[in-house]
């Protein structure tokens, strides 16, 4: 088995105590992937795997054998330009340091998704029904395991807004 | 985090087998991993036990079972536990973050181990939970989120879990698979308070895995239920104190209470005085305080959480309340 990285396959390390995000930035040198906490309260190390965004230092590279990783390096425009997420957060000022921000971005792409499968949130009225108006709290809660430290969490919520609101038209 | 062996278990079976030679059983790693790589635990081998098949089914009885390999985002997202057990849907989300509900099993929830800040500070804290008979620097030290109840001058850890409060609320049983076959536990049962052996946290054995998660059909108290979180920030924080409640209600009276509370105790704590109190009372905000006051009656806080009383009686008291207005 082999883990694919943006589409390319690396063999997994053979000290199995290397983390996906270890693995990601020292040994591929895909540093756009930050190590922020290296444990599990910051989300700067999100990363999308096999489509679920999760934390890549508290995930093992093994834990990752035969799995789709995707990271910040891969996701672009359509004609190779900025993503339209990435274009919100210029235009809205959803970032200060640009720490956080791959991290924010990977994890806002793949909300998007759960929010398009119905998923509720803790702050979804009506569980069963899943979230029906995407509002500022729906996107504050789902966007909470990523943290901002130049507090830019305002920026970032309406740079989201904004793409929810291309993608839905 | 000392050099180790990482493998994937092929089956239950196959975990089993590798673990009986001292290996540990890994599941998403939001836990374990973090606790390896601070040296709070050791391991030599690892056995993945999170890629095992895993799946929720209705069982004949018309309850659910759910394998303990099932990620919590999955289990909180599937459309039998949002229609039937919102509670439970309700807590996992109040739990940690999308991407670490992504990643961690319902196995590994249930045995995640305290965020006690003494339990984790290797270098510079005493703890009897890491390291038995060193003493307790939680006891006169930062214990705002400590246990009120069940606690003992040994450990005044809480059990992190939101997932495990509405378990205990809804009458959950934990299927266990072990070199010497399968057992039920409830899930009341499972964990222990801490006594004199605070290192001992459940009534796991030696090379047993859960293997399942069962919950009963929906009824009564469980069919109009709510699950609360109070914690120092709105959202990716653990709890302070949380409930889990139900309620039944006939002809203007309560018919069943059922009230498990999260962040007070070393176990999900479920609250059957209270519950017992509030039997054929009209359901009335005085009438859930007074329960709530008997249950907390064997309370002992510490030097900085006396304030969990308090907001315990005052969240039950909300939650039954805003449960007696949606079926009044």
């Amino acid at each position: 088995m082999a883990i694919r990285v943006n589409g390319t396959e690396v063999a997994r390390p053979e000290d199995a105590r290397v983390s996906l995000l270890d693995l990601l930035r020292e040994h591929l040198h895909l540093t756009g992937t930050k190590k922020g906490c290296d444990q599990g309260a910051c989300g700067a190390c999100t990363v999308l795997l096999n489509g679920n965004r999760v934390l890549s230092c508290l995930t093992l590279a093994a834990q990752a054998d035969g799995s789709d990783v995707l990271t910040i390096e891969c996701i672009t425009g359509d004609a190779g330009d900025l993503h339209m997420l990435q274009q919100a957060f210029v235009e809205h000022d959803g970032l200060q340091c640009g720490y956080c921000t791959p991290g924010q971005i990977c994890s806002a792409i793949a909300m998007a998704e759960e929010l398009r499968r119905g998923d509720p949130s803790y702050v979804t009225l009506d569980i069963a029904a899943g979230t029906q108006v995407v509002t500022r709290a729906e996107i504050r809660e789902r966007m909470s395991g990523n943290l901002c430290r130049c507090g830019a969490h305002n920026g970032i919520v309406e740079a989201i807004e904004a793409m929810l609101a291309e993608t839905a038209a | 985090m000392t050099p180790l062996t990482y493998v994937r278990a092929a089956g239950r079976a196959d975990a089993l087998a590798r673990v009986e030679s001292g290996a540990r059983f890994l599941g998403g790693g939001t836990n374990l991993v973090d606790l390896l790589r601070q040296n709070v635990e050791q391991a030599s081998d690892l056995v993945d036990v999170s890629l095992l098949e895993g799946i929720i089914r209705e069982t004949d009885g018309g309850g659910l079972l759910i394998d303990a390999s099932v990620r919590n985002a999955a289990v909180a997202a599937h459309p039998l536990v949002r229609r039937r057990y919102p509670v439970l849907a309700r807590a996992l989300l109040a739990g940690a973050s999308a991407q670490i509900r992504n990643m961690a099993t319902v196995g590994g929830n249930i045995l995640q181990r305290t965020r006690c800040m003494y339990f984790y500070d290797v270098e510079g804290a005493r703890c009897n939970k890491r390291q038995p008979g060193t003493g307790c620097d939680a006891l006169d030290g930062f214990n705002r989120y400590h246990a009120i109840l069940g606690a003992s001058d040994q450990c005044v850890a809480t059990h992190p879990s939101d997932m495990c409060v509405a378990l205990a609320m809804l009458d959950a049983v934990i299927h266990l698979s072990g070199p010497e076959g399968e057992r039920s536990v409830p899930l009341t049962n499972f964990h222990v308070l801490p006594d004199a052996a605070p290192h001992v946290e459940t009534v796991l054995k030696s090379g047993e895995l859960i293997a399942a998660v069962e919950l009963p059909p929906p009824s009564g108290a469980v069919t109009n239920a709510e699950y609360r979180k109070v914690r120092d920030r709105s959202s990716y924080a653990f709890a302070l104190i949380s409930v889990a409640g139900g309620l039944a209600l006939a002809d203007g009276r309560v018919t069943q209470a059922r009230i498990a509370l999260g962040g007070v105790a070393a176990k999900p704590w479920r609250a059957t005085r209270a519950e017992a109190a509030l039997v054929g009372v009209a359901p009335t905000p005085e009438a859930f305080l007074a329960a709530i006051r008997k249950e907390l009656v064997g309370a002992r806080p510490l030097s900085g959480n006396d304030f969990k009383i308090s907001l315990v009686e005052r969240t039950v008291v909300a939650v039954l309340t805003a449960l007696s207005g949606a079926h009044a």
